[in-house]
């Protein structure tokens, strides 16, 4: 069964921008996009461990503020023409509340 | 609204190179029109002695084929010749009877090859070397006779003689005077050329001046004025060109050597008709080559897309011999005079000469046979005026050997193997930018940049692709253009953006989006940051910062660490500080359990190790005892380092420190384009290091230098000397106005120095020493700093953007 988690109001995100939520295993990263959308993504670049929620967000991707790689939000993957990959989880938005869900 | 008519005549290199950056510029704001005497799309007419070499083929050397102008909605006649221009009624007419109505006109009808007036000059197989027409009737006689003779040894004539000895002629070339090219080589490069060609079979007849052309319906041979004859199947005329002007003329536009254009090159009859190329004369001098076309070309089109911005100011050219095999480059005055001097370097062994011309520690001129590597360096050094003293030693031994450079002795791009790395960033070799530049037919750096991401990144390399690029494609090259898109989502540049932005009243990013028609909804990091910045300059009042479009160190107002933690660095101004404040920062090391603390290169202190949760908290306690931030961590100004001054040393001249903190108090805050670093040093001693910093001031007696455009980063820059004044006040209006100037002149992410370096000192020196206009820079740099000023580490230990820097803790 999975299990969605309460974690922040969608208008304490910035629009672009991004909260960061540390749970006890790891730092997530949940980003707003311009258009309300809403993703969730492991705070750790697959370059060198860059802090995502840090990052400049543009259309559904962030640049690590680190050296610059680009990750897809929706997949984790870096964009090319660099390759790697970072966890994304399953986020949802209900009544101006963002959800997280771990499994 | 109706499109205007535009009609270009001559579809030939400038003619169409305008074109290109109109379209870059302005796609729709013409229906175009193309008149071309030849039947072909555009080629490149200084490869036609490679064709002639077989060492090209016609197709390899087109630059615009039928289908551009199809794709780009031109309309082409091409092999139809313009007859007549009636001006009156705003129409060009064909010899076929085509008819075309303009709104404006461009001229670019190139030139003809000067024919001598010889009787038998109109025999069969006595032809110019100008067009395809001509190459193709050279290779046709090389596959049916034998003897040929080239009048003229200058550049066009041995290029022309070194292709028909390839296709298997016997070929001399006679020449009026006694040493070849006497145009762009001194005795001594001519002599070792000569002897080189003679090795490849070419034979000369020197000091003879033909007399007649022998021959029945074709040409038999030559007689000379000193009564000698030599036979000849095949004579080709090269002495020179002479500005095709007859339609021009015949339009009663006014005409010396060339058609005459004023600096946006349009005639200075008609200003609807434009004249382009090597049909024109600009400020009384006919250019014969393209790179000076290539900058009319982007005068031109600039006026045209009503920019009307540039000016064409005359260009200083440099040449390369396109003969295989044979490296020679000359420029500016090569032979001197009696108020310069000359260093040369002969090695006869090897077939290397070099002599560079200087007057004042300058480069007025330069020949190089045999190793041409460092010609672009010399040509560049020359046209900057460089003061070269400091390395007049080792000058003949080329750029490579400047310590600075960070290129080993053996770079010679041309002897490197084609494994050699060029770009250490990208890790691109030798051959595959060759090999992109022959084959992608590329012109620019630009160019090259996109295709191979060569020079790309740090740029440190961009000398030797640019050194490629000329020893691969010849002087045809043009050098990367100033104005690039700001980034991939918007065809304009930053200028365009930042005039718009004024211009139009755009007040936020998306404003700026939808009027300058971005492809992409929210931008790109590269542009968001800009735009914020544009924006903030623009309105310092009125625009609110968005904080998503700043790189993390803004937004955080630290500096982000390789473990993603922070440091802080609270300012200190002029470097001046006192036991309290000391004692201050101590306590607050203490508190946070600060790691690793170091005094900066800015005079400042610095803490590392900060979590982003800690900031507020630990600027709280900075701001209680009186700290503001250091923007150590902006692109913002950062610090003014100074030295102790008169107050102590035995040498200062001014109160260095003092000056410093003022300076500091009235600069903090500033958002700028790049990083902003300042300097007083006492005396010329100069132990502030302010000759390396974007504002140095040097104290002496009598007042104060100040300098610009210092870097002390990847690559060094020496500031430039702006002006001499004599009191703080104005040492402190010149540096708020030079502030403002660059803040809204130059491109975001651009420091100082290349800024000085693309516009040019002169400029900025005009700007500020204009009393009037120094105040008003001055003033509007006041006003920007009203809300710059605001403490941002105060804000936030307040409470303002408690989000950024409190994370969501949940249970799982
Ligand atoms: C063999 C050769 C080698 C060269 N090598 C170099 C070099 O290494 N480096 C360098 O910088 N320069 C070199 N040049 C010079 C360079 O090619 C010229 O400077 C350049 O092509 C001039 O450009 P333009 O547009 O003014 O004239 P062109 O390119 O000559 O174009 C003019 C066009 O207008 C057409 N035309 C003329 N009158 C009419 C009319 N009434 N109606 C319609 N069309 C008309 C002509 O047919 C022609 O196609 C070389 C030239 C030649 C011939
Ligand atoms: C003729 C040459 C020089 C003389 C006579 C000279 C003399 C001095 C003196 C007297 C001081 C002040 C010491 C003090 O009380 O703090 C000083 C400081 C300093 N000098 Fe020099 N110096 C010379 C060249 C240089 C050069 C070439 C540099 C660096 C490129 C340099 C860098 C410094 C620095 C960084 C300081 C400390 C300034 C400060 O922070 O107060 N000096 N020098
Ligand atoms: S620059 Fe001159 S005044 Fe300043 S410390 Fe050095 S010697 Fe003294
Ligand atoms: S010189 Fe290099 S390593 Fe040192 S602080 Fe600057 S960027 Fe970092
Ligand atoms: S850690 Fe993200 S780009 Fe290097």
């Amino acid at each position: 069964m999975s299990k969605w988690i309460e974690v922040v109001e969608l208008n304490k995100i910035p629009v672009l921008g991004s909260r960061l939520i540390k749970t006890r295993e790891m730092d997530i990263a949940v980003f707003r996009g311009s258009d309300d959308q809403v993703y969730a993504i492991r705070d750790a670049c697959p370059h060198k461990n860059g802090p995502l929620s840090q990052g400049i967000m543009h259309g559904t991707s962030v640049t690590c503020p680190l050296h610059n790689w680009k990750i897809d939000l929706t997949s984790g993957q870096a964009l090319g023409p660099d390759e790697g990959c970072t966890n994304v989880f399953a986020v949802k938005v209900e009544a101006g509340k963002v959800y997280l869900n771990l499994d | 609204m109706l499109k205007e008519n535009l009609v270009l005549i001559g579809n030939g290199m400038a003619g169409v190179r305008t074109l290109e950056e109109l379209l870059k510029l302005a796609p729709d704001q013409y229906n175009i029109t193309v008149f071309g005497e030849e039947p072909y799309g555009n080629y490149n007419r200084i490869m036609l002695s490679p064709v002639l070499a077989s060492e090209k083929t016609i197709e390899q050397i087109m630059l615009n084929d039928e289908q551009w102008y199809v794709d780009n909605g031109i309309t082409l006649h091409k092999g139809k010749k313009v007859e007549q221009i009636n001006r009156a009624r705003r129409e060009v007419i064909a010899t076929d009877g085509t008819v075309a109505k303009y709104d404006r006109l461009i001229i670019a009808t190139g030139s003809l090859p000067f024919m001598l007036p010889l009787p038998g000059a109109d025999k069969q197989g006595v032809i110019g070397f100008r067009d395809i027409k001509d190459v193709d009737a050279m290779l046709d006689a090389a596959r049916r006779y034998k003897k040929a003779v080239v009048i003229g040894g200058g550049l066009l004539g041995l290029e022309a003689a070194n292709g028909l000895i390839k296709q298997g002629m016997e070929v001399s070339v006679v020449h009026l005077l006694d040493t070849l090219m006497e145009r762009q080589l001194d005795k001594p490069a001519a002599l070792m050329l000569q002897k080189s060609l003679e090795e490849r079979g070419m034979r000369f007849l020197m000091e003879h001046s033909t007399a007649e052309i022998l021959g029945g319906e074709r040409v038999t041979g030559l007689r000379f004025k000193n009564g000698s004859e030599v036979k000849a199947d095949l004579v080709v005329m090269a002495v020179g060109i002479k500005p095709n002007i007859e339609l021009g003329k015949s339009a009663g536009l006014h005409c010396e050597r060339g058609i005459v254009v004023s600096d946006t090159m349009q005639t200075i009859t008609d200003p609807k008709i434009y004249a382009i190329g090597e049909c024109v004369q600009h400020r009384g001098i006919a250019y014969g080559l393209v790179a000076p076309l290539f900058e009319q070309a982007k005068v031109a089109a600039n006026h045209l897309a009503k920019h009307g911005i540039a000016r064409y100011q005359g260009t200083v050219t440099s040449t390369k011999l396109k003969v295989t095999g044979i490296e020679l480059f000359s420029a500016g005055d090569f032979i001197g005079n009696d108020t310069t001097e000359d260093i040369v370097f002969k090695d006869a062994a090897s077939g290397t000469y070099k002599k560079i011309v200087l007057q004042d520690n300058q480069i007025k001129g330069a020949v190089l046979y045999g190793d041409t590597v460092d010609g672009s360096w010399y040509f560049q050094l020359m046209k900057d005026g460089t003061d070269i003293s400091a390395f007049r030693d080792t000058l003949l031994f080329g750029q490579a050997h400047l310590g600075d450079s960070g290129h080993n002795p053996e770079t010679r791009v041309a002897s490197l193997p084609d494994d050699a790395e060029i770009c250490g960033c990208n890790g691109v070799c030798k051959g595959d930018i060759v090999k992109a530049i022959t084959e992608k037919k590329l012109f620019t750096l630009d160019d090259v940049r996109a295709h191979t991401k060569a020079s790309a990144s740090c740029g440190s390399c961009t000398g030797l692709v640019e050194s490629l690029l000329a020893h691969t494609v010849g002087g045809d090259y043009s050098k990367t253009p100033t104005s690039k898109p700001l980034c991939k989502c918007t065809d304009y540049t930053h200028d365009q953006v930042r005039g718009g932005i004024l211009q139009h009243g755009l007040k936020t990013m998306q404003a700026v989006r939808d009027h300058f028609e971005w492809t992409t909804p929210d931008g790109c990091p590269s542009c968001r940051n800009s735009l914020n910045y544009y924006l903030l300059c623009a309105w310092p009042t009125e625009y609110v910062d968005d904080a998503q479009s700043r790189y993390i160190n803004e937004r955080a107002h630290g500096n982000i660490q390789k473990d993603g933690t922070y440091s802080v660095v609270p300012r200190m101004f002029g470097g001046m500080c006192t036991s309290d404040q000391l004692r201050a920062i101590a306590d607050v090391a203490d508190k946070f359990q600060v790691p690793t603390m170091k005094v900066t290169g800015g005079q400042r202190i610095d803490m590392f190790g900060i979590k982003k949760e800690q900031l507020p908290a630990m600027w709280k306690d900075l701001s209680a005892a009186g700290f503001v931030s250091g923007h150590a961590y902006g692109k913002a100004m950062r610090t003014v380092k100074t030295c102790v001054g008169s107050e102590w040393c035995r040498f200062g001249t001014q109160d260095s420190t003092g000056l410093g903190v003022k300076l500091e108090e009235l600069t903090w805050g500033s958002w700028m384009p790049h990083k902003f670093k300042l300097a007083v040093s006492g005396c010329p001693r100069n132990c502030a290091e302010a000759t390396i910093k974007d504002f140095g001031v040097v104290c002496v007696d009598s007042g104060y230098e100040l300098h610009i455009g210092g870097n002390g980063g990847i690559k060094v820059r020496v500031t430039d000397l702006l002006s001499k004044v004599e009191t703080e006040e104005q040492v402190l209006e010149y540096c708020g106005a030079f502030c403002q100037l660059y803040r809204e002149d130059a491109h975001y992410l651009e420091r100082t120095a290349p800024w000085v370096e693309r516009v040019g000192l002169d400029k900025i020196k005009q700007a500020l020493e204009d009393t009037a206009n120094r105040k008003v820079l001055h003033e509007r740099f006041l006003i920007s700093q009203q809300p710059a000023q605001i403490d941002p580490w105060k804000q936030r230990a307040e409470g303002a953007e408690a989000n950024e820097f409190t994370p969501i803790l949940i249970e799982a």
